[in-house]
């Protein structure tokens, strides 16, 4: 039997004394071998590298955990899943499955929600691009329009005169929170009279059904308390209507932008120190709805379109080492087979990155980079980590947000995704591209066609 | 080929190297800390690598491509002179 020993790169790494570091020594993250009980070794030979994978006992758990923690606070709530934060079929599925209806903002989307047998009355249509088409469509199957602009007001308004229907709509309003960036690009101002102004439209109109409010103040909110001014205000407006037009709205829409635990670049505290708990989101909010005086039955319903804090963490990357290298200073490099074109959020976040295998306990500062052969292509500046072999796997986290939505194809073709079901099991649930995928959308003019 | 490593050159059995000339210190790993004192015992790389071959679990070509690095690392710091 060879008793060989286990083998690892030499490494030699200058002590440099007298310089405190503030941050401590460096901290030696335990090797992430498996994902859910999945070996990742396994994983890389039945469905290749780079390769996502997704946990559904990961979201299913995320979705309970905020239902609880909502529903414990305020008596009537739903969950609206953000598609465009993940918008795989499978992912979906989950969360529908788990109660959630869909929140949408294309045409793309919602035709993706409608495919998965999600009913009209439970999509709510949110953003600035809805055509007539794809207004039609959401009117006459009564799902709701959450309205962003006048333009889009006359649409409708158009629309449902000419198909002699009505529209179940509602109005994002957007409003100083007392946070920067002020989000006011999307919706109709509170504080200046556009909101009130595009009620009074709304109501005057036979064929519109104003069924509730909506707001959406930011994304990775780092303060819980906008939120308390964001929903009093809302439920606010939602008292004016009720007293101006004796309307009863069904529900106000806090939508989402809780941040996640994944940390920021530029951040010097780790997320989970900095962001607040979701305990302390849902406090805001439905304090900010009980500050405004209404009865229980007046009480509308909450909705939350939460996204990236309910699938950031059950989404992962695993990447393989192409290549180690030197740079020009005598610093470490890794080239892995994942590049920014996949692991979009690699340009705002700090992953979580862990090797996926037992290693030695000396660890080098490493600049990590991805295959493509672009400057721009660097998934981590500076990373303390255990010497790597040529075909070692990481684990990148928090990899289950907008990665598989803002992705994009480049030099090369997007990989496999599976999602390891709760069973143990594990399923494809985006098969890796091929080349004739890519180039059956081209059209070669014929005076190029080879003969 | 034979690399000389400095007589004020001292390793620990930790991987703790101090060089007395600099008075600088640097931190090996085990394969690494192994490395320096065959080239103290007068080695040559050749030799070197084939008795790593022999004790650790791995192929020739990944062993060269790590052992010219770990070289270049150890010349980046003035800690060997090539014969």
């Amino acid at each position: 039997m060879d008793l060989k020993k286990k083998y690892e790169r030499p490494v030699i790494t200058k002590n440099y004394s007298g310089l405190m570091n503030k941050m401590g020594s460096a901290t030696l993250t335990p090797p992430k071998t498996e994902i859910c009980s999945v070996p990742v070794k396994r994983l890389v030979e039945q469905y290749g590298s780079p390769l996502f994978v997704m946990s559904e006992a990961g979201i299913r758990q995320n979705q309970k955990n905020f239902l609880r923690i909502f529903k414990t606070r305020y008596p009537k709530v739903q969950f609206a899943w953000s598609y465009k934060t993940n918008y795989l079929s499978a992912v979906c599925s989950v969360f529908h499955s788990e109660g959630s209806w869909a929140e949408v903002v294309s045409e793309f989307e919602y035709d993706r929600a409608r495919k998965l047998g999600i009913k009209g009355n439970q999509i709510i249509f949110n953003g600035p691009d809805k055509n007539r088409q794809s207004l039609k469509k959401a009117i006459s199957e009564n799902s709701k329009i959450h309205i962003d602009h006048f333009d889009e007001l006359f649409d409708i308004i158009d629309i449902t005169n000419e198909l002699d229907i009505s529209a179940d709509v509602a109005i994002r309003v957007n409003m100083d929170t007392g946070v920067y960036p002020k989000w006011d690009r999307f919706g109709f101002n509170f504080e200046n009279g556009e909101a009130w102004n595009a009620i009074k439209r709304i109501v005057a109109q036979k064929n519109l059904n104003l069924v509730g409010l909506h707001t959406h103040i930011g994304t990775y909110m780092m303060t819980a308390d906008a939120y308390r001014i964001a929903a009093k205000k809302l439920a606010s407006l939602f008292m004016d209507i009720k007293k101006e037009y004796d309307i009863q709205l069904e529900y106000i829409d806090l939508g989402g932008g809780f941040a996640s635990h994944n940390t920021l670049i530029g951040q010097y505290l780790p997320a989970e120190e900095l962001v607040p708990s979701i305990e302390q989101y849902a406090d805001a909010i439905t304090s900010g709805i009980y500050d405004v005086q209404m009865r229980p039955d007046e009480m509308p319903m909450l909705i939350l379109e939460t996204g990236r804090a309910l699938v950031d963490n059950t989404g992962y990357l695993i990447s393989s080492v192409i290549a180690n290298k030197r740079l020009s200073d005598g610093r470490r490099a890794i080239i892995i087979d994942a590049g920014v074109n996949i692991l979009f959020t690699g340009f705002w976040y700090k992953h979580k990155i862990s090797v996926a295998q037992d290693s030695g306990y000396h660890t080098e500062e490493a600049t990590i980079y991805g295959p493509l052969c672009m400057n721009i292509d660097c998934i981590r500046e500076s990373i303390i980590l255990p010497t790597l072999n040529r075909g070692d796997q990481l684990v990148i986290e928090y990899a289950g947000a907008y990665d598989v939505t803002q992705w994009m194809q480049f030099i090369t073709l997007r990989p496999n995704i599976v999602m390891i079901m709760s069973d143990g099991s594990v399923e494809l649930i985006r098969k890796a591209e091929s080349l004739d995928y890519i180039m059956q959308q081209e059209l070669i003019p014929e005076k190029f066609q080879k003969k | 080929m034979k690399y000389h490593i400095p007589e004020s050159l001292a390793i620990s059995d930790s991987g703790f190297l101090f060089f007395a000339r600099t008075g600088e210190t640097f931190t090996l790993n085990q394969i690494g800390k192994e490395i320096i004192r065959l080239m103290q015992e007068g080695l040559s790389l050749d030799s070197i690598s084939t008795k790593l071959i022999e004790t650790y679990d791995v192929d020739e070509i990944t062993l060269q491509k790590d052992l010219h690095d770990f070289i270049t690392q150890l010349q980046l710091h003035k800690l060997v002179e090539e014969q």
